[in-house]
């Protein structure tokens, strides 16, 4: 970076990197917008893909601390199938027989039996990686083959649906916030946004820190919330189709008012990945488990000679990495609304690939959270747009695995350039 | 005789059928300096890493204060105010010079969270008194040059009240300038009544040091003598040929 851009960059802190992988994003976007006559940078196609985007985006910030302490997760496609398997059954064959059907216990029971059994299953593959010794590529292959065969054991190769009208929710169109609660979303975000800039902005002053000069802050504030209020702009611009309305309204026996419309507002599939972003992001930042992770992905004996126990620490981050694997098995088959044992097919490979295009080292120490879902925005936005414009599938195939390379070859010479290793 | 600081009694560790430390014994008075020499694979790190807990000890002894103690771990260690600076500096290179400062032992907020401004606030305090030419703070310790990865090193073990210090090639990797600070800093920890064991494989600087020298070969203990007592050739000989020349004589 050089001249007026690269300083105003400097002062005002922002990643380059970050920067890097927005500018992709918009080019991809412009790309398909004009390959497609002005449909990909619409805000029902957008919607779309935020709802596309999610399930992959939540197993990424997971893939980030399994990359970042140097291993590999290549199980969490069929965990993923196996725990949306069981939750498939367990909402649709157990528990309407014992609370009764249609009752709202059914998703958070199956939800909730879901994530613990994900966390059980990732644990027990830490254990094997951390206790046993046994390489991390070698016990999530041994995963892959288990797990996906597994899901068919359960299912013998049949779909299980439909899934409970709750449960379906947490996955896609139907279950949206609406405009007004998007809004109200949008503002609190805008306020804690600013609150923690000036909190930031205190505390360094209190101790004496460089900080960054006043007009710079001012900036990145408006650019934050621009930023929130614009994709909650965008969510609240796609209107429910006429056709869905007037069937709700017949639904309750009303006639639908003349010249009705009604906007979809955020997904709640994409506040849950916002909400496991902004956690997993304290959590990589601010937790001593956050720093542990990054500390033994740097230097494995440095972090065994300080007291920190890294074998504990693989067993846990395996865990978290079940656990939202299982988060993204409800929002995954939430949105097909049924449960199929191919569900999660690859997926393995969808999610390394958004975490290392996020920037995501696999030498191991290096990686970030948000990196990684925009990542995966990239990749689902290549694969949409490429679907859109009518490339064949084993093409768009070529093609994603063509830009992941390119993007980890541009990534070494960033680093190389900046020193960043 | 007043009790040792601290006192390694009859320690035996074996990896497969190799004896690396064989029944040595060693101690520390308080203020006093320390020095184990000997080859490469005579077994001092391997002495030390025991008593920092890296490796557990097959047989023997450890007492601090006169009351035996457990180290089972880097944890136990320092609890026992034992710090080590090892000779690879064990610092994650990705990770800033506060974070490595308190690798293990964060300052964490009310809530729990890792407290990165108090962190760095006190990791500015402590270098200002050991390298006040340190100001690269925000910066992966990997863009550090050697002596400044020193200095974290250092600060780290300094930082937490050590009582015991011991440094493995604290001097190995660094210039004129920064050796002499390492052995001012020695002399300074010294002088406030640590305990210091330190590996080097430069005879003069451990003559320099030093109030006594254990010098080991092939994991046993050739003997510990008083540097005033010795000359430079009799540690040299005692290195290379195992033997006490005075001993001997």
């Amino acid at each position: 970076m050089s001249g007026g851009l690269g300083n105003l960059i400097k002062t005002l802190q922002i990643d380059t990197r970050l920067l890097g992988m927005i500018g992709a994003f918009i080019v991809i976007s412009l790309v398909f917008h004009v390959a497609t006559g002005g449909t990909f940078l619409t805000p029902r196609n957008l919607f779309t893909l935020t709802l596309q985007t999610a399930s992959v985006a939540v197993m990424a910030t997971g893939m980030v601390f399994v990359i970042v302490t140097r291993n590999i997760d290549l199980s969490i496609g069929s965990l993923l199938g196996i725990v949306g398997m069981l939750m498939g059954v367990i909402q649709v064959q157990i528990l309407p027989d014992i609370v009764g059907f249609g009752s709202p216990s059914i998703w958070i029971i199956t939800v909730t039996i879901g994530i613990l059994l994900g966390a059980a299953i990732g644990a027990f593959q830490g254990w094997l990686i951390g206790y046993l010794v046994i390489p991390s590529f070698i016990v999530t292959l041994g995963g892959l083959l288990i797990w996906r065969g597994g899901a068919w054991w359960v299912s013998k190769g049949t779909t299980i649906s439909p899934l409970d009208p709750n449960f379906v929710m947490l996955g896609g169109a139907s279950g949206t916030i609406g405009v007004t609660a998007s809004w109200a979303l949008a503002i609190v975000g805008s306020i804690l946004t600013v609150l923690f800039l000036i909190n930031t902005r205190r505390k360094h002053v209190s101790h004496n820190f460089a900080v960054k000069p006043l007009w710079a802050e001012y900036a990145l504030g408006a650019i934050l919330v621009s930023a929130i209020c614009g994709i909650t702009a965008v969510m609240n611009a796609y209107l429910v189709p006429t056709r869905i309305l007037e069937r709700r309204f017949a639904a309750e026996g009303l006639e639908m008012p003349e010249g009705y419309t009604e906007a979809y507002g955020f997904p709640i599939s994409v506040l849950i990945v916002l909400f496991v972003t902004i956690a997993m992001t304290i959590v990589a930042k601010k937790t001593r488990f956050g720093r542990y992770i990054f500390a033994m992905g740097g230097n494995p004996d440095a972090a065994e000679l300080s007291g920190i126990n890294t074998r504990m620490l693989t067993v846990k981050v395996f865990a978290l990495m079940g656990a939202l694997t299982a988060i993204a098995a409800v929002i995954a088959s939430a949105r097909l609304g049924s449960a199929g044992s191919s569900l999660g097919e690859l997926d393995e490979l969808r999610v390394i690939a958004a975490a290392v295009i996020g920037g995501t080292a696999l030498a191991g120490g290096v990686g970030t959270i948000y990196g990684a879902i925009l990542g995966a925005l990239i990749m689902q936005a290549l694969v949409s747009g490429m679907g859109m414009v009518g490339v064949d599938s084993p093409l768009q195939n070529m093609i994603v695995g063509g830009v992941l390379i390119i993007a980890v070859w541009i990534d070494i010479i960033y680093r190389r350039k900046t020193g960043d290793a | 005789m007043s009790t040792p600081l601290l006192e390694m009694r009859n320690i035996s560790i074996h990896f497969g059928g190799i004896k690396a430390v064989d029944d040595v014994s060693i101690d520390v008075m308080p203020g006093e300096v320390v020095g184990l020499l000997g080859h490469n694979g005579a077994g001092k790190s391997t002495l030390i890493k025991i008593l920092s807990g890296a490796y557990k000890k097959d047989a023997g002894e450890i007492y601090v204060d006169g009351k035996k103690v457990e180290i089972n771990s880097p944890i136990d260690a320092r609890q026992h105010n034992i710090e080590t600076i090892y000779q690879t500096l064990a610092l994650s290179d990705n990770l800033d010079a506060a974070s490595n400062l308190f690798l293990g032992r964060e300052i964490t907020t009310k809530f729990g969270l890792v407290d990165d401004t108090a962190m760095e606030a006190e990791s500015r305090k402590i270098m200002a008194r050991l390298n006040p030419n340190f100001q690269r703070f925000s910066e992966p310790v990997r863009s550090l040059s050697g002596g400044q990865r020193q200095s974290v090193a250092i600060a780290r073990a300094v930082y937490f009240n050590a009582r015991i210090l011991i440094m493995d090639e604290p001097t190995a990797a660094l210039g004129v300038h920064e050796t002499a600070m390492v052995a001012d800093l020695i002399k300074e920890l010294k002088a406030q009544g640590l305990g210091i064991f330190l590996i080097s494989h430069d005879t003069r600087e451990m003559m320099d040091l030093c109030d006594r020298v254990s010098v080991m070969k092939n994991g046993q203990l050739i003997g510990t003598e008083r540097v005033e007592d010795v000359t430079e050739d009799d540690i040299l000989s005692m290195i290379i040929m195992g033997k006490n020349p005075k001993k001997a004589a």
